[in-house]
């Protein structure tokens, strides 16, 4: 047992209703090193650390830290010990001042009734503060503060509390370059006095200037740990994507016809700016990138959700003035969100009444329902779709994902769209259900509906389009053809 | 290719699950039974013709509010302010119904259009604020008896015709009005909920709302007519006990909201949204209807009466609850 190794984690395995999200995964981070871990979305990184910080408990595996095992089943504890997590989204509470935040429920007691010494803590802070290099008043509302100071704060609480081992996850997303030179200069500095730093990034430029080590995952499983010193970007991708697209996907059944969908200069402030493209009926048009890069805020631009800043849309040539999801699903637009329970359906209603919500008007005779035509309908997709219930009735909460998914699509399709958009069709759906929607899109495509697909999974990207948009930061990178996509081509663009 | 079998659960499992459910929403129906068996039994009184007409002539104005609370609480919203519309109601429609003035046609609809503006004002101010509806239901409470303090001058409005005294006291075929009003509204309101359009959609909005309006569904427009729809049956109710006590009272209906919403929640309509049913409502209202007149007919005084309405209403909610969380 090398003792400069601080966190020692072994055949660590977690598995969600029968996914397994982690399987065997292993690490080692020495005192003192930024070890960043890798992998494209859904690789497991954010299960991981979740383990590591207490949130979830592992289904097998070993944590070592500092010599002993850990073995706590809650974040107060693993926090106590010395694992702090900088998190994606800040968690602060925004009425308190600086110094409260940092303290917080850590305050220093004063007197017969524990009053809170809120000089002491004030002074504590400053200390601290001042020992980042960082100029932060203590005694300033949360609230008043930018982003990145916020971030500053959420590490001197890290600091504060003692911590060995510091989990940064995305830390950069919301930072301009001046303040991430200023959080390496800090994290540099956390280096020098032995705290271990795992720091979560999909930006590459910045993994191979701050980071020592380099460790992969992907699809839940440990791939490599390598010195960054002998990475360079195209072979870190290679790590990261590096399999084989089995034969997952049905053949494509594509007869390319005329335009359904144009978009031009589609803009929308701090999402994306200048989308321009178009989509023909019976064709699969893939959209790539990482989290964040705009993706899903298009779909939802196009359907109605969010307002856009300027651009155009044409559906037929037609050109739509879409303000709500009524006015797109009117024109031909249908949309599955990516956020199934959130925006996919109601989980209290039954599938029946699911499946029918956006189209119920076609069932109507003045106000009334035609429950006979509104039920024959129901069913004729539930057989259609494969949807597997105890009956129409049966509530949608109490399905598999999958078919959840599969009640989603149903809904979108009884309104007769022209053009489809999916977004995360398969994300959290297991193997065989992943396997249906694709046969499922290609029948879409078969009937002549064009279809727009989001995916952060590039085999199923690569596998399932016609054309592929690749987005980074907002910004269209690259238009490719099915022949011209690999997966090296389109990570290449997506970190662009 | 590798094609595991979708982890679905059983399905027979979960169709008995969803009949165990069943009987589960019958609970309240059961123990409405309970209770009056066991109200027949300790008093004799109760189980009698002229007894049950009375008490379901005194729950038909609680069961005409919480029927409008209902639609609204369906979709995930709520009512503070019915009670005042009542008072609203009772003022506006009594200074029309003086004998000899106008037709009885005419403190209906005023009466009715006061409540409708009321619950108008309630939906605009919801869909166009995004203002939780506690508080904007909370203020029209307070300015609707404030309206209704103006309109009468702070006076009990009195002297109202023969004929308007006759929606709330007269008998058509030995049947009380109200009696009729509450069963003809009873089953326009399942109709509404049930079989329409519109009801189809306070159960999404309620629901998940996000969902809904992805489903192209105009929250705004659902939002609005419901609350409206609620005024309007809180004028109803209104009217009915204006021309009971045959006065226009600018202080009746203090507290009615809350008998309303306890009638709604006891019938197994949820605080957050998404479900309930008319039938449940009504049977919640004649729940805490039966047990005030039994209580009144064994001499319990009003004040333990409170008590066990209390703890009626938190019973029923944590066995609902319960109910939730074992499935």
């Amino acid at each position: 047992m090398n003792p400069d190794y601080i966190l020692t984690v072994h055949g660590l395995t977690k598995t969600f209703s029968g996914v397994k999200a982690l399987d065997q995964v292993r690490l080692k981070v020495r005192k003192g090193e930024v070890h960043a871990l890798m992998g494209e979305n859904g690789a497991g990184k954010s299960t991981f650390m979740k383990i590591l910080i207490g949130l979830h408990t592992p289904d097998s595996g070993e944590i070592i830290f500092e010599g002993s095992e850990l073995k706590a089943s809650n974040v107060n504890e693993v926090l106590k010990k010395g694992i702090s997590m900088i998190h994606q989204e800040i968690l602060i509470v925004p009425e308190l001042t600086v110094a409260q935040n940092i303290f917080l429920g850590r305050e220093s007691k004063r007197g017969l009734f524990g009053w809170i010494d809120e000089k002491s803590l004030n002074q504590q802070a400053a200390i601290l503060l001042e020992q980042m290099g960082v100029t932060i008043p203590p005694g300033a509302q949360m609230k008043s503060l930018s982003v990145a100071e916020m971030q500053m704060v959420e590490i001197a609480k890290a600091i504060s509390n003692d911590a060995k081992v510091i989990i940064m996850d995305e830390p950069t997303s919301a930072l301009s370059e001046k303040e991430v030179a200023t959080l390496f200069g800090i994290i540099k500095n956390l280096k020098k006095k032995g705290v271990a730093i795992i720091y979560i990034s999909h930006k590459m430029d910045e993994i191979f200037e701050i980071s020592d080590t380099i460790t992969v995952l992907r699809d839940g499983k440990y791939i490599d740990t390598k010195p960054a010193a002998e990475l360079n970007t195209p072979s870190l991708i290679k790590l990261m994507v590096g399999r084989e697209i089995d034969n997952m996907f049905p053949e494509p059944v594509t007869q390319k016809g005329d335009h359904v969908l144009s978009v031009k200069n589609l803009s929308r402030a701090g999402k994306f700016s200048n989308i321009t493209f178009d989509v023909h009926a019976g064709e699969v048009l893939g959209i790539a990138g990482l989290m964040g890069a705009g993706r899903t805020e298009i779909a939802r631009a196009i359907f109605g959700l969010d307002p856009i800043d300027s651009g155009e849309i044409y559906l037929k040539g037609k050109q739509l003035i879409i303000k709500t999801p009524q006015d797109a699903i009117r024109s031909g637009i249908g949309y599955v969100s990516e956020d199934r329970k959130g925006l996919g359906f109601i989980p209290g209603m039954s599938v029946k009444h699911n499946i029918t919500l956006a189209s119920l008007p076609n069932h109507t005779k003045g106000l009334f329902i035609q429950d006979k035509s509104e039920t024959a309908t129901a069913t004729k997709m539930m057989t259609d779709l494969r949807i597997k219930t105890a009956g129409p009735d049966q509530k949608v909460t109490f399905l598999s994902g999958g078919n959840q998914q599969k009640v989603v699509i149903g809904k979108v399709l009884l309104a007769s769209p022209d053009l489809v958009i999916l977004d995360e069709p398969t994300r959290g759906i297991d193997v065989g259900a992943k396997f249906e929607i694709y046969k499922l899109i290609n029948q879409l495509v078969a009937q002549g509906i064009a279809v727009i697909m989001i995916s952060s999974e590039l085999p199923e990207i690569l596998g399932m389009s016609d054309r592929i948009l690749v987005l980074s930061k907002g910004q269209q990178t690259a238009l490719l053809t099915r022949e011209e996509a690999t997966q090296e081509t389109i990570m290449r663009y997506a970190v662009h | 290719m590798e094609n595991p079998v979708q982890t679905d659960r059983n399905p027979t499992v979960e169709a008995y699950k969803t009949r165990m459910r069943g009987i589960g929403k019958y609970g309240i129906f059961v123990a409405f039974l309970l209770i009056c068996v066991v109200l027949s039994v300790v008093t004799p009184k109760f189980l009698t013709v002229s007894n049950l007409t009375i008490v379901v002539t005194q729950v038909s104005i609680n069961a005409l509010l919480a029927f409008g609370v209902t639609f609204v609480i369906i979709t995930g919203g709520i009512d503070l302010s019915i009670g005042s519309t009542v008072a609203v109601t009772s003022v506006v429609a009594a200074s029309f119904a003086h004998p000899d003035t106008y037709p009885v046609l005419v403190p209906i609809l005023t009466g009715l259009a006061a409540g409708l503006l009321l619950g108008a004002f309630n939906g605009l101010v919801i869909t166009k604020s995004k203002v939780p509806p506690f508080i904007v239901t909370l203020g029209t409470m307070t300015i609707g008896r404030g309206l209704a303090l103006i309109l009468s001058k702070g006076r009990p409005v009195s002297n109202l015709s023969d004929s308007f005294n006759f929606i709330g006291g007269g008998q058509i075929v030995g049947i009380p009005t109200p009696i009729i009003i509450l069963l003809v509204f009873f089953i326009l309101c399942s109709v509404v909920l049930k079989k329409t359009v519109l009801g189809r959609y306070m159960y999404a909005v309620g629901g998940n709302e996000q969902a809904a309006k992805a489903s192209g569904i105009q929250l705004n427009k659902v939002k609005m007519v419901v609350y409206t729809l609620c005024g309007g049956l809180a004028a109803l109710a209104g009217i009915l006990l204006t021309s009971r006590i045959t006065t226009g009272q600018p202080n009746a209906g203090v507290g009615f909201e809350l008998d309303a919403i306890a009638a709604a929640i006891i019938g197994g309509t949820s605080t957050s949204g998404g479900t309930g049913t008319m039938t449940g409502t009504l049977i919640g209202a004649l729940l805490i209807g039966v047990i005030s007149n039994g209580l009144d007919l064994m001499n319990v005084t009003s004040y333990y009466q409170q008590v066990v309405m209390g703890i009626i209403i938190i019973g029923a909610v944590v066995l609902d609850s319960l109910n939730q969380h074992k499935n």
